[in-house]
């Protein structure tokens, strides 16, 4: 049969699995649907929820604005789907074309996307981690459960790791009046994201809002009482906090686990992909019948040297989702890359927090707009000469403006005379990353170099 | 009826807290949070939001829940 009569085939009566059953599933989901796909379109989901949006756990439904089970994404279109739910794939037959179930089915496919996400990453001990009152925060069963044991006002909530995660989790529970204290083992909350010089205004941020903030610190031990309810932390630095609910957000793990001896390039670091999200194998030969999208994904991006990159923003699971659609339905030419310009925004302690780029690559920082002091600036990150990335604290409606001078690979520092400027913008820093052997709560964007397999990865746990 | 809000699109513009303030309401100077599944009497407001928004970054259902049967679930 030649390319095109099998496309149309395909596209005709063709079998599409999607195993991961959220907002990258969802949306390559709809996408398939929009472009023609009239073939059987099954979705696999380990959650025994319809498709529902993550970043209101953290903030809506810890502020008691909207109930955890009312998060459900919206649908673009109805999709005629034969949903799984509820049972997770636990393996797969490339041979065969075959997704195995943890009930035993096996569902054929011709096109399969993988967008299986990732997992937050438990307290290393797992009796500790037993203990009642402590937490983890990714899915919809976790925001219910924490925002139920928030509304019993607990004497103080101990949130380990001031990511976006965590930070965020503080200062909702702040704005609630709780009592908290953060601990984290960096010198600031969000460095390994944004680096040490915006770290320090996010720990001023904090601290002005009453978080009892210790940084380069680690939690060594969690205590329960004789019930089995968490009582106490023990610090590194000899120093204990009484607490009664404790939040985990050391980020996230990759769930690739089902796809191992698979032969696809599948392992910690996620899953490897070439620029049209199509997978590769071990052997670092790109499949044809399988894609990747969302958090679970590495994949290359040309403005970023086609270094591997890993996202977990939402942003790009709804890109990747859209792009992996189209290519899975295309010939060769009509392909599209995935050169998604990576972007995020969290919003904690009354600010705005937006970013562009990728600032995890800076070597170097300069404030362009605005004033750290005053918490509302624009942070412009250069890597060898060149503007890479920029972060902005109550400013985003500047950020399309950086966007364009990264996208344009304009020198850094930029030459532009900024409108606003004031002392500390007047030359670049150090922009102060941590070194990134040492693990800290997890950037949520990973530069993982250039090799497609992934074996020779070994992980350092944090505690 | 289930809606999201690209807050990388997002600039912040207000019009939607103004037009549905029942279901979004701006938190601090520029983020904005929003009631990720509205009632029923909101939707005409809500559509005048969506259609208000100056960079279309509201994305409203555009199946009515149930959308279709979820085998499986549960
Ligand atoms: C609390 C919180 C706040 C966030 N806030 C922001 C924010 O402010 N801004 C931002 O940009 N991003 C934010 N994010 C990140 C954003 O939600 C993610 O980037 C997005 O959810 C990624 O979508 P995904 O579909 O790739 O993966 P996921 O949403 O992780 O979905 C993967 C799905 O696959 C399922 N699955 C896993 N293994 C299997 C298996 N073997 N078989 C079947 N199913 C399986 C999982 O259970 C899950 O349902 C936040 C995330 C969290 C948790
Ligand atoms: S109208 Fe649009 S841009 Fe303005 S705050 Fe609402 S969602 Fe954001």
């Amino acid at each position: 049969m030649n390319g095109d009569a099998s496309l149309e085939q395909l596209r005709r009566e063709g079998r599409v699995v999607i195993v991961g059953a959220s907002l990258a599933g969802l949306r390559a989901a709809e996408t398939l649907r929009e472009k023609g796909f009239a073939g059987s379109l099954t979705m696999i989901g380990d959650e025994p929820y319809e498709p529902y949006d993550r970043p209101p756990l953290s903030k809506q439904v810890l502020l008691g604005m909207a109930g955890a089970d009312r998060t459900a994404l919206p649908r673009r279109r109805a999709l005629d789907a034969t949903w799984r739910l509820g049972v997770p794939a636990t393996g797969l037959d490339m041979a065969a074309g075959r997704v195995r179930l943890a009930d035993g089915d096996e569902v054929p496919y011709d096109r399969l996307l993988i967008a299986t996400g990732v997992r937050a990453r438990p307290w290393p001990h797992a009796a500790e981690a037993e203990l009642d009152g402590v937490f983890v925060l990714r899915t919809r069963d976790d925001g219910a459960a924490l925002a139920r044991r928030l509304a019993e006002r607990p004497k103080r909530v101990l949130v380990i790791g001031a990511g976006f995660t965590g930070s965020e989790i503080a200062s909702a529970c702040r704005e609630r009046g709780l009592a908290v204290t953060v601990a984290e083992r960096a010198a600031a909350p969000l460095v390994g994201a944004l680096g040490g010089v915006v770290g320090a205004v996010a720990a001023e941020l904090q601290r002005e809002h009453g978080v009892d903030l210790r940084c380069g610190v680690m939690v060594t031990a969690l205590e329960g009482d004789a019930t089995g309810r968490v009582r106490a932390a023990h610090l590194s630095d000899g120093s204990s906090v009484e607490t009664d609910v404790v939040i985990v957000s050391l980020g996230a793990t990759r769930n690739t686990e089902w796809l191992a001896g698979s032969g696809l390039g599948a392992g910690p670091r996620g899953i490897a992909c070439d620029a049209g999200c199509r997978a590769f194998d071990i052997r670092g030969i790109v499949t044809d019948d399988i894609y990747v999208a969302g958090d679970v994904a590495r994949s290359p991006h040309a403005l970023f040297g086609y270094q591997f990159l890993s996202l977990e923003h939402w942003g790009n699971a709804v890109s990747q989702a859209e792009t992996a659609a189209h290519n899975m339905l295309s010939a060769s030419s009509d392909r599209l890359p995935h050169l998604w310009m990576p972007a995020f925004w969290s919003s904690q302690f009354g600010v705005n927090i937006k970013s562009v780029g990728v600032p995890t690559l800076g070597t170097e920082i300069v404030v362009s707009q605005g004033s750290l002091a005053d918490r509302r600036f624009v942070g412009v990150y250069g890597y060898q000469g060149r503007v890479i990335g920029a972060v902005a604290f109550d400013h985003a409606r500047w950020l399309p403006f950086y966007q364009e001078l990264i996208e344009t690979t304009v020198p850094f520092p930029p030459p532009f005379p900024t409108v606003d400027r004031r002392p500390e913008g007047r030359r670049p820093v150090d922009a102060d990353f941590p070194d990134p052997s040492v693990p800290t709560h997890g950037p949520t964007v990973t530069l993982s170099g250039y090799s497609p397999a992934d074996r020779r990865m070994t992980f350092t746990p944090a505690h | 009826m289930r809606l999201v809000v690209d807050l990388n699109r997002c600039q912040g513009y207000a019009q939607c807290a103004f037009l549905a303030p029942d279901v979004f309401a701006m938190h601090g100077e520029e983020g904005l949070l929003y009631t990720p599944e509205a009632d029923e009497a909101q939707r005409e407001k809500l559509a005048q939001a969506a259609a208000a928004c100056p960079v279309q970054a509201i994305l409203v259902d555009a199946v009515d829940p149930p959308a279709e049967a979820v085998s499986g679930e549960r």
